[in-house]
């Protein structure tokens, strides 16, 4: 089996977020760069079936030469090589059609993408994967299972979860539950050491234009200071929650 | 050239999320001076949608569950007989599981987690969530067909007093080799994405046989349960009550936090919730911040007192 993970190259989770340029730019100023969550516990169950069912495990970026220490952490957590499609990722339909044409020319069985990046939130990168290569598709993954051609896969759905069967070729938009937080690896030195052998390939981009265009950003309103309420006067509480917020 | 509308429901009654993203393709259709067609699926009486703006409804009767290929392609279909230029969905996880597979079908420009009506039509310009709430990002869709999808609890619901025309649509049914062999649901829980109100609890609650006063405080306000990452980590709780940057994002009306300290990536992950309550027995704790209203004090002996009196708020407010 061929496993194709998408990884996205997105600022750390603690990271502040800032703008430059009249706030049309993220500001990457002391910003640390990390595998997209989402991704990463896709990566950890990629990694699972390259050591139990013998699955080649190749990762793909679409962005600069700036994500290709993040690809090198994929690659030392166990990953076999790298694709990097030497563009800049503007818009989601542009980043699913670069990738599709990945997959299509390395014919993958399963690709794996994280749900959403934490940066644009965006979403629409594994569907639209699935969309433009004819393959099954499964969002909020929270769990998968592969015997031969048969797939077996829950889906996180409002308020619960289904159980789904389907086939190869298959994209899934994954999260966590696909692994637990416990399973993650921390890449060790000899992946570490392996990893800067490992092959990194720079593709060209395919000729897209961008369904969508980023304009502008905005940070939201400051927040105005807590109302304290004493513990012996919860009653105040409920009376600020039904007069004045009116939310009971 | 209708505004397209998926209002999504659930055993013939539309979710709320349906009544708020109608609201908003009324105003859409408003700014472009057009009218609301909307695609129902297994709903007899549609007509409660004239309330909030909808003129035209297309019911389907398909009654074979929700299949993401092809609910995408029969709206897909839709789009056509309507010749509509913009499709609205919400953020549903069905929602959000379609929107991209039409997107491809209509080769049409998505824009997700939208927070407000556009705030320009030429060029079609709408303000997004990104960064995990943490900012806005204001996003031009340039193709001819645009998807917008609507933010839970945002835009909120507006009704426009009117009448629907309904007609039954029968489109061709496309095969999906993607199916769903059961369902696995709580029906007497509300759920997270669903909630007017949530309570949720952190690791100051000291163990997971301590929840029973936050199970009861969400019964009471009619809330769902939720918690902390480090709870879902450590067992305490399932993951699908994990709220956060990368559990599930909180748009409710009112979000209550229980030993919860505010970690950057919790804060994130509900700061799209209108409201938020914080108790807690730190004062110097990060939620203090971002909340609206806090109690400095002991869980074990704020909750319970909590209970009793909204108990008696309830029994006087019935």
């Amino acid at each position: 089996m061929k496993i194709l993970v998408c990884i996205s190259h997105v600022p750390d989770t603690t990271s502040k977020i800032n703008f430059a340029e009249g706030d049309t730019k993220f500001d990457t100023n002391g910003v640390q760069y990390v595998i997209n969550p989402n991704d990463e516990f896709g990566l950890t169950r990629a990694m699972w079936f390259k050591e139990k069912q013998a699955a080649t495990v190749d990762v793909v970026n679409v962005g600069g030469p700036e994500t290709e220490p993040t690809l090198r952490k994929a690659l030392a957590i166990g990953a076999d090589a790298a694709i990097r499609v030497n563009t800049v990722a503007t818009d989601g339909f542009a980043v699913a059609k670069q990738l599709a044409k990945v997959v299509q020319d390395g014919a993958y069985d399963l690709v794996i993408a994280g749900r959403e990046s934490i940066d644009y939130n965006g979403g629409m990168v594994p569907g639209m994967l699935a969309g433009l290569t004819d393959a099954n598709f499964i969002n909020n993954c929270i769990s998968l299972d592969i015997d031969g051609d048969t797939v077996t896969a829950s889906r996180e759905i409002d308020g619960g979860k289904e159980t789904i069967t389907t086939g190869l070729p298959l994209v899934i938009g994954g999260q966590k539950g696909l692994v637990q937080e416990s399973d993650l690896r921390i890449p060790n030195m000899r992946g570490i050491m392996m990893a800067r052998k490992k092959p990194l390939t720079i593709l060209e981009p395919v000729d897209t234009t961008a369904e969508t265009t980023s304009v502008k950003f905005e940070k939201p309103a400051p927040k105005g200071a807590v109302k304290l309420v004493s513990t012996d006067n919860l009653d105040e509480l409920i009376s600020l929650l039904h007069n004045e917020a009116k939310v009971i | 050239m209708s505004i397209l509308v998926y209002t999504e429901s659930e055993q013939g009654k539309f979710k709320k999320a349906a009544l708020e993203v109608a609201s908003y393709a009324k105003a859409v259709a408003n700014q472009m001076g057009t009218t609301v067609t909307a695609i129902t699926f297994n709903v007899s009486d549609a007509s409660e949608l004239g309330n909030y703006g909808v003129d035209k409804i297309l019911n389907v009767s398909h009654t074979e569950g929700f299949n993401a290929k092809v609910y995408a392609d029969i709206i897909k279909q839709a789009a056509e007989k309507e010749t509509s230029n913009i499709v609205v969905v919400s953020s549903s996880a069905d929602s959000k599981y379609l929107a991209p597979l039409l997107a491809v079908g209509l080769n049409a420009g998505y824009a997700s987690n939208v927070v407000e009506a556009p705030t320009s039509t030429s060029p079609f310009t709408v303000k997004r969530t990104a960064f995990t709430n943490k900012a806005f990002n204001f996003t031009e869709i340039n193709t001819p067909i645009k998807i917008v999808g609507v933010s839970n609890n945002a835009f909120g619901i507006v009704e426009n007093a009117g009448s629907a025309t309904s007609e039954d649509f029968s489109p061709n049914i496309t095969n999906s080799n993607v199916s769903v062999q059961s369902i696995d649901k709580a029906t007497d829980k509300v759920s997270i994405a669903d909630a007017d109100i949530v309570v949720s609890g952190g690791r100051g609650l000291k163990g997971p046989e301590n929840w029973g006063m936050i199970e009861e405080l969400a019964q009471i306000l009619g809330a769902a349960t939720a918690c902390s990452k480090p709870v879902s980590d450590l067992g305490w709780r399932p993951h699908s009550e994990h709220v956060g940057q990368t559990g599930k994002p909180v748009a409710s009306n009112l979000y209550i936090a229980i030993g919860i300290s505010g970690a950057i990536q919790h804060l994130a992950g509900i700061n799209a919730s209108k409201v938020k309550v914080v108790i807690n027995t730190d004062a110097e704790a990060p939620f203090f911040k971002a909340a609206d209203y806090g109690v400095v004090g002991d869980a074990f002996e704020v909750v319970p007192q909590l209970i009793e009196k909204l108990k008696e708020f309830k029994a006087q407010n019935a």
